[in-house]
């Protein structure tokens, strides 16, 4: 015979083991990470709405880059995808590995037009002054998109765990998953950057 | 088309002869054992079992010459395949020399500088002329792929850092088809080539095309195609010689309209597949890295004409 | 404990009648009811049952995605699942199927069956076994986690480095993968070594190697094999997952790394695998086949010479994997040579097995259905190891769906079909409940038909130029039909499965009683009630012969001098298992989960931050002193 008290304790564990099942589904859905390989033309339309202050500098992303979950920044196959783009597009000519040459660097935690997705976005997209030319014509909006989260997370002060981690190259600096900016940051104070080539 | 079985390579040849042998030992082993198992299977019903030294002597006969005479054929089987492996030189003379780069997902083609034409480049399409030894200097810039046309010869891995050689020797002019064997990602099933053996004086002819320019139109579409595709991105990943544009990220396209296939394999190359194919390529082979580049219905047109005319 | 308890005299056997004894030895070994007790037990046989439905379900989630893959591939450019979900299935029901089904649940019928087999009362170090259990749980629970966040490796389940590298694979999926191996070498390993110390120092009296049954021959062979071949792939997937979180330069050609590198340590542990897998089904079939055909295995000494040769040779011909990257000619002669002489060996047994039923009599049991089975798919499996074994055969067909055909040849014929024979064979010995016999003959006959039907055209495929791993092909290549063809075939051999899964559940609880020996089978296992106490054997057994329980001895020999109220075993010498010394054996615990969790958490964490293998270790620490704190009960102070 099955007393009350079993009785209830059996009940409880069946709502327990319900509740358990579906927060687990709940939060399985939450955590996916699909991987986006075809941009909807559409999407890919709205995403061109970067709107730029009037100084070039900084500025609002559209809505649906928000609604996608900031998709450039975050995710990891995103930045990998940016992190090639930028060897195809000759990015290293002037810049380098991220440490800068005839152009200016991206791990000195120095930005010249600030570190907002939208200003490197405009960078890449429209070009700035000085030699950076535009790219307008050369990629597509996804891409740009692609390779401006990378260059964010290049020089970002902490790591993401979603950063890209070393190429199969030759190093030259420690991998963006380690955060290079951080290290050249935490070495106490150093000279204000006299290498940053003319200011804008 | 793409099989072991369709040898037409010298290598494919020797392959398919040691093959053939090789199956036909083993099946018969293996008929065998399946003979002796049903017979001892069947042979003591209703019978009850034997023990004891008397009855395992001449048992314990035939498993000692049994296991003898499986060592005789695994080493007849080992000097097969070794005598085989030497089979597979056709030589030290070599009439041309390809480097071939894989890449996620197409093949870079490069041919060097020979008696029978010059130095160019193309991509997921190889022309080798009939009864000549070609050599294949295989070598990857991303992952390992695996270069491999049945028809022709085994395959042979392309290994970043590394470069592997594997000689091709077509004895019948047609066209193999190739794929990559190592799964490389993504679009590993869309990672195909062909391969055109002709004789030698269409290859002379066809490698003398290749090393040509790229047409200029007079077509006013195919014009307007022109200049679509070198002011839209496609000209930032892909090179049309003669032209300014001179992307390396992608294949050369500067004779792609002669090509038999697009997209390493994945299409025969048509106006409305190329068209097809520049419009949306995340749909036909998800993943790969050409992106897709919003065009007008006119500017799509128009960018698949030029295309298809560059011969 | 108190000092009144140290001075009371030891309970021994010897004085007690069997009743008085079941009840102390039931009391001493027993596991205590609940949640908790359930969590804590350290009994063998509880751990192994579990180890082994664990592991069929995963077989079961694998062959879910077997068959989500001959869907995808029944027709040429079919869009049903895309091929980034489908390069994460395959790889997963590589990973799911090496990893977590087939290892573990030979580890788990060893486990099980080799201190019942050799008469003793419980595994050398059943803590760690326990230990073993919850990683492989919590391991397994977490490959499969990542498929359903959509973060499952996809890299394959061999993760070839530089496309599982840094650069081309980006996110926590094969950090994931690698991680997941790391749990898996964790509990294989623990295994290993319980069943080897089992064996070596736990046989009943008398039991001297030269009479230790087959079976356990072919787990000690399997456990050394694990024991050298896992530490190659321990240093692979940590030097894997070093270069993606860290940035060392193991495989990076640039830095002076080697992308080959890595192949060569993961087949290094991945040749010797397959024998892991391999080995203790053929150890099944030679204990199997002399209850079904009347008479003693033919060939005893020759059987066991082969499962130790084939052990060692197992780890000379690894580069057999890779005959096609660019090898030395030497070097492609001596490894042909080896995999080649591998078949001798092999050939050995399987003409023993022959002899063994040529001088038999056979009695058309479902486990000898699944044995003659086993026979006729195996060596055809082996038939086309010898084929690929040649360098130049190799070129044409490795990577294709030839070797896919070939080792499913080897792998579902040469152990899985044992294993179903052995899951038959002993199901009565662990639940105490017969299987049907008619259910099982449909189950054989279904896997058997639906396994040749799916598996065997894939052969023809792989010939006609068909590559692995490909998630679709073109219409116009000739491969349409044969697919199709295989994918419904797959279908039998689902159902197949499906019957025998039904079997198994409903004998489980409704099977007719099986008593101690159904099958009048001459080995100790079969010596113990079915299912057998807590303690295994109310006596430990004296072994006077190869065949401990021959039907004409009406009363197996004992030895006694144990004490019943507390867990003690007899320990043997390792050659003649002759009595030195009586051992305690410890006590139920709570620990070796919490610190199983502990290292849960450490290894996963690991992924995401390297800090994780400092501040993790501590509750790992933890975890173990709690673990190896004396408590004062009797089996601590021994």
């Amino acid at each position: 015979m099955v007393g009350p008290v079993q009785r209830s304790v059996r009940l409880i564990s069946a709502y327990a083991a319900c509740a358990a099942a579906i927060g687990l589904a709940a939060g399985i859905g939450w955590m996916r990470e699909p991987r986006q390989y075809r941009t909807d033309p559409a999407v890919s339309h709205d995403l061109e709405n970067f709107r730029l202050m009037k100084n070039g500098i900084g500025g609002a992303p559209p809505d649906v880059y928000f609604a996608l979950g900031k998709p450039y920044e975050t995710t990891a196959y995103d930045l990998s995808q940016g992190k090639r783009l930028y060897s195809w597009f000759g990015c290293a000519a002037c810049h380098g590995t991220g440490e800068g040459g005839k152009g200016p660097s991206f791990i000195d935690g120095w930005w010249l037009y600030g570190p907002s997705m939208v200003s490197i976005v405009a960078s890449i997209r429209d070009g700035r002054p000085h030699g950076m030319p535009a790219f307008r014509d050369r990629m597509t909006t996804d891409e740009i998109g692609q390779l401006a989260g990378y260059i964010k997370a290049l020089g970002a002060y902490a790591a993401t765990n979603s950063a890209p981690s070393r190429n199969d190259d030759k190093h030259s600096r420690p991998a963006e998953n380690r955060a290079p900016a951080a290290a050249l940051f935490e070495q106490g104070p150093v000279p204000m950057h006299p290498d940053q080539g003319p200011s804008p | 088309m793409q099989s072991a079985w369709d040898a037409q390579g010298h290598s494919a040849e020797v392959l398919k002869h040691l093959m053939l042998g090789i199956i036909g030992v083993c099946t018969l082993i293996w008929l065998l054992v399946v003979l002796m198992l049903f017979a001892a299977l069947v042979k003591r019903r209703g019978q009850a079992p034997l023990q004891g030294e008397h009855a395992e002597r001449k048992t314990r006969l035939v498993v000692y010459l049994s296991v003898a005479v499986t060592t005789i054929i695994v080493a007849g089987l080992t000097l097969a395949s070794f005598f085989a492996t030497r089979d597979l030189v056709v030589g030290r003379d070599m009439d041309l020399t390809v480097r071939i780069k894989g890449q996620q997902w197409w093949w870079q083609v490069t041919y060097e500088g020979s008696s029978f034409g010059p130095r160019f480049q193309t991509a997921n399409e190889l022309h080798i002329p009939v009864g000549r030894n070609v050599r294949l200097e295989l070598e990857s810039i991303d992952v390992i792929h695996s270069f491999w046309v049945p028809s022709l010869a085994g395959k042979q891995d392309m290994i970043p850092g590394r470069m592997n050689v594997l000689t091709l020797r077509a004895e019948r002019p047609g066209v193999y088809r190739g794929q990559c064997a190592e799964f490389c990602g993504l679009q590993h099933s869309h990672m195909a080539l062909m391969v055109v053996a002709q004789d030698d004086d269409q290859y002379r002819r066809w490698a003398q095309a290749q090393a040509l320019d790229a047409a200029v139109p007079d077509d006013t579409e195919v014009q307007a195609g022109r200049a679509v595709f070198m002011r839209k991105p496609c000209a930032a990943c892909h090179t049309v010689r003669g032209t300014e544009a001179q992307g390396s990220s992608g294949p050369d396209l500067t004779h792609v309209g002669g090509r038999r296939t697009i997209a390493a394999g994945l299409l025969e190359t048509t106006r409305g597949s190329l068209a097809a194919w520049t419009a949306d390529p995340q749909t036909l082979k998800p993943g790969t890295n050409m992106p897709i580049v919003p065009l007008t219905s006119e500017e799509l047109q128009q960018v698949s004409a030029y295309m298809e005319t560059l011969k | 404990m108190t000092g009144v308890d140290r001075i009371s005299p030891d309970v021994l056997d010897l004085d007690l009648q069997d009743a008085e004894v079941e009840r102390h030895l039931s009391r001493t070994w027993g596991t205590s009811p609940g949640f908790w007790g359930a969590i804590a037990t350290v009994d063998h046989k509880v751990i192994a049952r579990r180890y082994i439905a664990t592991a069929f379900v995963f077989l079961i989630l694998g062959g879910l995605l077997a068959l989500a893959m001959r869907l995808q591939l029944a027709r040429p450019e079919s869009r049903l699942i895309d091929p980034d979900r489908y390069n994460q299935i395959f790889t997963m029901h590589g990973t799911n199927m090496m990893f977590l089904f087939a290892v573990p649940v030979m580890g788990a019928m060893a486990i099980y069956l080799v201190p019942l087999m050799v008469g003793t009362r419980n595994v050398a170090f059943p803590r760690l076994n326990a230990f073993s259990y919850w990683i492989f749980l919590i391991g397994g629970s977490l490959l499969w986690l990542s498929f359903a966040l959509d973060a499952a490796p996809d890299v394959g389940w061999f993760a070839y480095v530089p496309l599982s590298g840094p650069q081309y694979s980006p996110g926590k999926r094969t950090d994931l993968w690698a991680q997941m191996i790391t749990f898996t070498e964790v509990s294989a390993l623990a295994i290993a070594i319980e069943v080897v110390v089992t064996v070596f120092k736990q046989r009943a009296p008398g039991m001297s190697l030269d009479r230790i049954p087959v079976l356990v021959w072919a787990m000690v062979v399997m456990s050394f094999q694990v024991i050298m071949a896992m530490p190659s792939i321990m240093f692979a997937s940590t030097t894997l997952i070093l270069d993606r979180l860290v940035g060392t330069q193991f495989y990076n050609p640039a830095e002076g790394g080697d992308a080959l590198l890595w192949q060569h340590l993961f087949w290094f542990f991945g040749h010797p695998e397959v024998y892991i897998i391999f080995l203790p089904a053929v150890g099944m079939v030679s204990s199997m086949l002399p209850t079904f055909v009347g008479r003693p295995i033919f060939g005893y000494l020759a059987l066991v010479m082969a499962l130790i040769t084939t052990g060692i040779l197992s780890f000379g011909l690894w580069v057999h994997h890779m005959f096609v990257v660019g090898l030395p000619r030497m070097g492609e002669s001596f490894f042909t040579a080896s995999s080649m002489a591998i078949a001798v060996p092999a050939g050995i047994q399987i003409f023993c097995w022959l002899a063994t039923l040529w001088l038999g009599r056979p009695v058309f049991r479902v486990p000898l259905l699944f044995i003659i089975g086993f026979i006729v798919t195996f060596v055809m499996g082996g038939m086309t190891g010898v084929m690929v074994a040649s360098v130049p055969f190799d070129t044409q067909v490795h990577d294709t769906y030839f070797v896919v055909a070939h080792f499913h040849y080897v792998l579902v014929g040469g152990a899985v079909f044992p294993l179903l024979g052995a899951i038959y064979y002993w199901f009565p010995k662990m639940t105490g409940r017969m299987m049907s016999e008619t259910l099982g003959r449909w189950a054989f006959g279904l896997i058997f038909v639906g396994f040749h039907l799916t598996f065997f055209p894939m052969h023809i495929l792989g010939l006609q130029g068909m590559p692995r791993r490909i998630y679709t092909y073109q219409p116009e290549l000739p491969w349409s039909g044969l697919n199709l063809f295989i994918s419904i075939s797959s279908l039998i051999l689902a159902l197949g499965f499906l019957v025998f899964f039904v079997d198994v559940l409903r004998s489980w609880r409704h099977g007719l009683p099986a008593g101690p020996n159904p099958w009048g089978a001459s080995t100790l296992e079969w010596a113990t009630p079915s299912p057998p106490p807590p303690y295994n054997f109310l006596r430990i057994p004296v072994v006077q012969d190869r065949n401990p329980l021959r039907p004409e001895d009406k009363e197996l020999p004992v030895a006694a001098g144990l004490r019943v109220d507390r867990r003690e075993l007899l320990v043997t010498s390792v050659v003649e298992a002759l009595p030195e010394a009586r051992e305690s054996s410890p006590q139920n615990s709570i620990w070796p989960f919490w610190a199983a969790l502990a290292t849960s958490f450490m290894l996963v964490w690991s992924i995401f931050s390297p800090w994780a293998v400092v501040w993790g270790a501590i509750p790992v620490a933890v975890a173990l002193i709690a673990w190896f704190w004396p408590k004062g009960t009797p089996e601590d102070e021994a």
